[in-house]
């Protein structure tokens, strides 16, 4: 390869997601000195010309490349670790971080069955000495306290079975609360609550359907006003939909760092889970395949590993 | 301790067929039944269950629930169910009741382990196909919802471990709240109904510590008390000492013969493989009078039978 190639590659090694291993091995390895500075001089966005004369980093320069190569140990080491402790250590660090994090909380309690939430919350008490309900109502302090701890407390039954007045009666109740939202805030209303914590996923499902009848709207477009709820709703009917535009968003070019985490978190979660459902979903919504784009955006070893989390589930 | 008195041989197809020769015939030998059934333990209940089904191709908790009858019947019938379906049941009766019995609730988040808690919630799901949860928040709206709704929810961390400074902190927040009779605040409800045992009755002891009154007289102060205050005092005196609490309510049980025999019961029934003696042992020292006194003046028959049996009286 001509040296401008090179240079090309190797920024290109840098600027995805994760690292291109290879390239930094074959080309790096070989490079003398002037080879290096030819590198430096050329790539002002990681580079800066010093006063004193030498190329020096940019700080994020440092900072995003540690970030790039920690994408893949994070990746392997979620992966490996049991889902109840990875599912406990995620929802701990979510509950430290604040609003921006609570979607992950969200996932957790309700994509999850009730065996599995339940095992996380077991994960949680021997790693952390307390409970999650504890940490959650003690940390959470906004308006969505009491949605995320009932949603963390929740023991959902699995059985199928639904009562369907039960269901349009809720989903009439559902109606005049977001009629009255204005009045009464939807994440302070106990019926609202109620509903989305404790009922069964199927009884949740069968209250969207009668919701779809009597308003002709989509239940969870129409919580939008708090957008957590509408990411309850998502989570607990058709979490498939939920994880392929959080993939999407992650996938995109020149989004920030906090939204392109999400892409490790949703793969090696729904790897064994809803991985099928969520490649067709991805191919009907974008048109393209789910493990085409991540070959795209993605690199290296990490690239090649999420590649083949996504082609699970056959 | 337990107790419950059990024989030092048990054969399951022994019992199968005394019981089955009970039912024979025009009426029913209750005594053999108490003889039999108030001295097994859950093991050899569940065991004799099994025998006579395969025995006798029917089920035998059918069979003494159509042939028993009265306070006997339903005494029966939640003694020999398997402990956490029993629990279900009484729990789903509680949520039934025109006036809500909240002790019931409150003592399966609060007496019972974490562990133990979880497998009446799997019961109750398996029997009711709803999940406790979803009933407790159906029904009773109101304050004392929000209270049952998160002590229901809740699958306490079971470690020793406490934080002396978080009981100092949490201390002051019940007590401030129950100063301003802001009972049902959310401060109060999240510490009473996340935190682990041992951590509460660090909070409780350093209540006492600071306030010198305990928070369970606190709770009931000198005016008229609400139903919430009732809760909330039944939910402490629960974690802080549960042998107290069933003295307690074995006391009022007794004095309300006649109109409520399912306290009784439900607290001999539940007790008796547990912690029945160190009841009894606060019974007395609170009454005066041996519990099997009380229980023997006040109820008849074989239901008196049945739970003085349980409660260990030897014959």
């Amino acid at each position: 390869m001509a040296l401008t190639d090179e240079i090309q590659t190797l920024t290109k090694a840098f600027t995805g997601l994760g690292v291109d291993e290879r390239s930094l091995v074959t080309i790096l390895g070989k490079w003398k000195p002037e080879e290096r500075q030819s590198f430096r001089k050329g790539n002002p966005n990681f580079f800066k010309e010093d006063e004193r004369h030498f190329e020096r980093c940019h700080e994020d320069y440092v900072k995003r490349l540690e970030q790039e190569f920690m994408r893949f140990k994070k990746a392997i080491v979620l992966w490996t670790m049991h889902p109840w402790e990875r599912d406990a250590r995620m929802a701990k660090k979510a509950i430290k971080k604040g609003p921006e994090a609570y979607a992950v909380l969200v996932e957790i309690a309700c994509s999850r069955s009730s065996e599995e939430l339940l095992g996380a919350r077991r994960a949680y008490h021997s790693l952390f000495e307390h409970s999650i309900e504890e940490d959650t109502s003690r940390y959470i302090k906004g308006s969505e306290r009491k949605l995320l701890v009932a949603l963390v407390s929740a023991y959902r039954y699995e059985g199928s079975k639904v009562e369907e007045d039960h269901a349009k009666s809720e989903a009439k109740a559902l109606a005049n609360a977001i009629k009255n939202s204005d009045k009464k805030k939807l994440l302070e209303d106990d019926e609202v609550v109620r509903i989305l914590a404790t009922r069964s996923k199927p009884h949740i499902q069968a209250v969207y359907k009668q919701y779809k009848q009597i308003s002709d709207k989509n239940l969870d477009e129409d919580l939008e006003v708090a957008l957590i709820l509408k990411e309850t709703v998502q989570c607990l009917c058709s979490p498939e939909k939920y994880y392929t535009k959080v993939l999407d968003e992650a996938l995109k070019n020149g989004t920030n760092q906090k939204i392109r985490k999400a892409l490790t978190r949703v793969i090696v979660t729904q790897a064994d889970a809803d991985m099928k459902n969520i490649r067709e979903e991805f191919q009907t919504k974008y048109g393209v395949a789910l493990s085409k784009k991540i070959e795209d955006t993605a690199c290296g070893s990490y690239k090649d590993f999420l590649v083949n989390l996504v082609a699970r589930g056959n | 301790m337990a107790t419950l008195i059990t024989p030092p041989h048990f054969s399951a197809v022994e019992d199968a067929e005394a019981l089955r020769n009970a039912f024979k015939g025009w009426g029913t030998d209750e005594k053999a039944i108490v003889r039999i059934l108030g001295h097994r333990n859950a093991v050899q209940r569940k065991q004799i269950r099994e025998a006579y089904d395969q025995l006798f191709q029917e089920d035998l908790v059918k069979r003494l629930e159509s042939d028993l009858s009265g306070h006997f019947e339903r005494a029966v019938y939640r003694w020999i169910l398997d402990p956490a379906d029993r629990d279900a049941v009484l729990a789903n009766v509680a949520l039934r009741k025109s006036e809500y019995d909240f002790n019931v609730l409150i003592e399966l988040s609060c007496v019972l382990s974490p562990e133990e808690f979880l497998a009446v919630k799997r019961a109750y799901q398996f029997r009711y196909k709803h999940s406790l949860e979803e009933d407790v928040a159906s029904h009773n709206p109101g304050d004392l919802r929000k209270l049952l709704v998160a002590l229901v929810g809740v699958y306490r961390y079971n470690g020793e471990e406490i934080n002396a400074t978080l009981a100092n902190s949490e201390a002051d927040i019940l007590h401030e709240a129950i100063k301003k009779k802001d009972f049902n605040s959310d401060e109060v409800i999240r510490i009473l109904s996340t935190r682990s045992k041992a951590q509460l009755n660090a909070t409780f002891n350093r209540y006492r510590e600071e306030h010198k009154l305990s928070i369970t007289k606190d709770l009931l102060g000198a005016s008229a008390v609400s139903e919430f205050q009732k809760a909330l005092h039944a939910t402490v005196r629960c974690i802080n000492d549960p042998h107290k609490y069933y003295a307690k309510l074995l006391r009022d049980g007794i004095k309300r013969i006649g109109t409520d025999e399912d306290t009784l019961t439900r607290v001999i029934v539940t007790r008796a493989e547990k912690d029945l003696k160190d009841i009894k042992e606060v019974y007395y020292k609170k009454n005066s009078v041996s519990l099997d006194d009380a229980v023997s003046k006040e109820i008849s028959g074989d239901y008196k039978a049945l739970l003085l049996a349980l409660i260990g009286k030897q014959d």
